[in-house]
């Protein structure tokens, strides 16, 4: 007799948890022959908000964490991704990508959260001055982190995309509540696992599964959310997007990418789009 | 029981000092500077600009309207192309040359800013104009050195870059504004506000003397429908604004959805903090100089002040001694420390916050000074017993008038400080220095004055957190707004 798999509940990542909505709700998510591979979780507005909650709970300690600890920290998801290559090779192909494909996205998603872990002492170098004034004050710039990211992940490449937007706005200090991929759902809470198993402290990523059509106004709207990421070419939502970010005067960053293979998708000026600049003045004469 | 002395008062008394008018020049109409000429306006409409310190009219402006604007929009965009091909070098003798003009005639500009804004003479003079010139002076070096400032990128210009500016540091602003956008090759239509349109057209003729080739900088004066027409312009690539943070919100709404990018400078409710081991004389010079610089008209005003329970009492019998030896009056008076409020209507605003203060039960405090008869003025305020809830600690007044709390603990204050939408700026004192940098730290805001305040220079980062908007102007950091990488 052969034996009968157990099948994941995919659930929602709030605050280091694993919860279910509180909706109640759900959707389905079907592979291309058309049988069901998972219930979704249907992430409800109170789900978005309590993850803002949690989110801003744990961004202020997690700004404090030490450079180079954050970057040891980055390491370690990458670390705990791969050793679990194989089933997130085998996710990706169950939600549609060929075989090539999905190691291509799992290989290049492990390599993108080491390239920013290495940038985690490093950026702050990059970025900062110090400041010849003519007066007689000591006076430097220094970068610090945008406080609460909302982010729509990238609707392709579930797992790839997710990262690359996650890696950069964490590696500056900031905590971050994402919207997966709605069709690729899964690889983003399988993600959650290897980061709720990999140091990260609970609150500083966040992970919903739903709707972009129902979440999305709440997700630009919400009056403790710092900054939006949005990824998609969807002229209507960005347009409603920014006239709803300008309530609280949010930075909205658009990525219109459809692929983020190459290596142009990373580099530290991603980091920069969620940090904010601080300049310090002290005088120097007694 | 002999009166107390007060140990700030000075043991002789002034003498009117005014500054000479003579030297300058206004005209009694200013027209629109467009493609590097003076035009009438399409509509042939005028407004006037007063001196706040006496009501008096100074000239009339030309009010831009949509043709004009377009026309402004039009001239910018033919000069983009040639202006950002430009050998880069050149570009930058052009805005040296500016730099130096500038500095040639800072007396007559610190005059007629004075005159039109009504800001001290000793303002104007020591510190809105030369750093004007330091401006166009700091960036004119970068234009040839962008390669150094992106490492791996290549940086190109925007195009058409609408600039609107306030009327708190007229000058100053259209320096911030349009050294960078030029040094890094993009062309410009700046509006000033109307309260203030003087400098700004001062500064035209200067820039036409530059032998800049016509079109890349175009000044044209109105009001908020004038701003309005810039914003929602189709052919601008780039908007940057300094003014309120209702207004900067209208911005950011109107240009959603569309390419053009934004820089916004915005309001702040900026706190200002002394703990039990600061150096108390200094923090309460500090404290003056935070909130009555410039009428208080300052969007980084250190207008909430935070005070250590067990020094308050010290610190605000100083502060109010202090502050009954401040001259307020004449502008262009050498000795005067508080001007003119720059427009009735400022102070009707003024006004009706402190009459909020007191309804909502706060303890004003206001010194004897005698206030000239014409004009618009503000006795230096302040008040006490209020805590976070009162509308005068939440919201920006834009005058001067203080808010002051006390508390206990450095996490007190923190939070307290931090409880605001707003995050331009913050002042600490201390003399412990692991203190200074905890509190930079852990201070919401784009700008950290330690045991100093209201400081500027061109080297130095400036711009906000929260709702006090995003971007940055001034340094390295101020050339970012104005490129795209290619």
């Amino acid at each position: 007799m052969s034996r009968l798999n157990i099948n994941k509940t995919y659930k929602l990542y709030i605050g280091g948890k694993f919860p279910r909505t509180e909706s109640g709700r759900y959707y389905p998510v079907y592979n291309k022959k058309g049988s069901l591979i998972a219930n979704m979780c249907l992430a409800s507005r109170k789900d978005f908000r309590n993850a803002v909650v949690a989110a801003r709970k744990a961004q202020g300690s997690w700004a404090g964490v030490s450079a180079l600890n954050k970057g040891q920290i980055l390491y370690r998801i990458a670390e705990m991704l791969e050793g679990r290559r194989d089933q997130f090779i085998e996710e990706l192909i169950l939600q549609g990508s060929t075989k090539k494909e999905a190691e291509t996205e799992v290989d290049l998603s492990i390599d993108r959260l080491v390239y920013y872990a290495g940038w985690s002492d490093k950026y702050q170098q990059f970025f900062s001055t110090v400041n010849p004034v003519s007066s007689a004050h000591f006076n430097f710039t220094a970068m610090e982190p945008t406080g609460i990211v909302s982010a729509v992940a990238p609707e392709q490449q579930g797992l790839l995309g997710l990262v690359s937007v996650i890696a950069p706005v964490i590696v500056g200090g900031n905590s971050i509540v994402i919207l997966a991929s709605e069709g690729k759902a899964l690889s983003a809470i399988s993600f959650s696992e290897v980061l709720n198993s990999s140091d990260v402290p609970g609150g500083v990523v966040n992970i919903l599964t739903g709707k972009k059509e129902e979440l999305i106004p709440h997700i630009a709207s919400h009056m403790d959310v710092n900054a939006m990421i949005y990824c998609g070419d969807d002229q209507n939502k960005i347009k409603s997007i920014q006239e709803l970010a300008s309530n609280n005067v949010k930075r909205t960053i658009i990525y219109k990418k459809s692929s983020w293979n190459d290596s142009n998708n990373e580099s530290p000026y991603f980091i920069e789009k969620t940090l904010e600049a601080k300049t310090t003045w002290h005088p120097v004469k007694v | 029981m002999t009166k107390r002395k007060n140990p700030f008062a000075a043991s002789w008394t002034y003498e009117p000092a005014p500054e000479s008018t003579d030297h300058i020049q206004i005209k009694k109409k200013y027209d629109l500077f467009i493609n590097g000429e003076f035009i009438k306006p399409q509509n042939n409409k005028y407004f006037e600009t007063v001196n706040p310190a006496n009501d008096e009219k100074i000239a009339e402006v030309a009010l831009a309207e949509s043709e004009d604007v377009n026309k402004a929009v039009k001239a910018a965009r033919n000069a983009f192309k040639g202006w950002s091909a430009l050998e880069p070098k050149e570009r930058g003798k052009y805005i040296y040359r500016i730099a130096r003009l500038i500095q040639e005639r800072a007396r007559e500009f610190a005059v007629i800013e004075s005159l039109d804004g009504g800001k001290p003479i000793r303002e104007s003079r020591d510190i809105d104009i030369p750093l004007a010139a330091n401006h166009f002076f700091y960036y004119a070096g970068w234009a040839d050195k962008l390669e150094y400032a992106f490492p791996n990128r290549k940086a190109k210009p925007l195009g058409v870059a609408g600039q609107i500016i306030p009327w708190n540091f007229p000058l100053l602003m259209a320096a911030w504004k349009l050294a960078p956008a030029l040094a890094t090759g993009n062309t410009v239509v700046l509006k000033p506000a109307e309260t203030t349109p003087l400098t700004a057209l001062k500064l035209a003729e200067i820039i036409r003397d530059s032998g800049i080739p016509k079109g890349v900088v175009n000044i044209i004066t109105g009001a908020g429908k004038t701003g309005a027409e810039i914003v929602n312009h189709p052919d601008i690539d780039k908007i940057s604004f300094t003014g309120s943070t209702a207004v900067g919100k209208y911005i950011q709404k109107a240009v959603a959805g569309t390419p053009k990018k934004i820089t916004l400078e915005l309001g702040g409710k900026s706190a200002n903090i002394i703990f039990e081991d600061a150096a108390i004389d200094q923090a309460v010079n500090g404290v003056i100089d935070a909130i009555f610089f410039n009428q208080g008209h300052v969007c980084c005003a250190g207008s909430r002040l935070f005070i250590q329970e067990s020094v308050a009492d010290t610190v605000i019998q100083k502060l109010k001694d202090r502050m009954s030896t401040l001259i307020v009056g004449d502008p262009l008076d050498k000795n005067t420390d508080i001007g003119a409020i720059n427009s009735k209507r400022q102070l009707k605003t003024i006004e009706n916050y402190i009459k909020i203060g007191i309804n909502e039960g706060g303890e004003i405090y206001q010194t004897d000074c005698k206030l000239p008869k014409k004009g618009n003025w503000c006795a230096p305020t302040l008040f006490l017993n209020l805590s976070q809830s009162h509308k005068i600690v939440q919201e920006e007044i834009f005058g001067p008038v203080l808010a002051i709390q006390t508390f206990r603990t450095i996490d007190e204050v923190v939070e307290k400080a931090n409880n605001t939408p707003y995050g331009l700026a913050a002042g600490v004192w201390t003399q412990k220095g692991a203190k200074i940098f905890y509190l930079t730290q852990k201070l919401k805001a784009g700008v950290i004055w330690a045991n100093t305040f209201n400081k500027f220079d061109a080297t130095s980062p400036f711009g906000g957190y929260k709702e006090s908007g995003f971007g940055r102007e001034g340094g390295l950091h101020g050339l970012k707004p104005y490129v795209k990488f290619e």
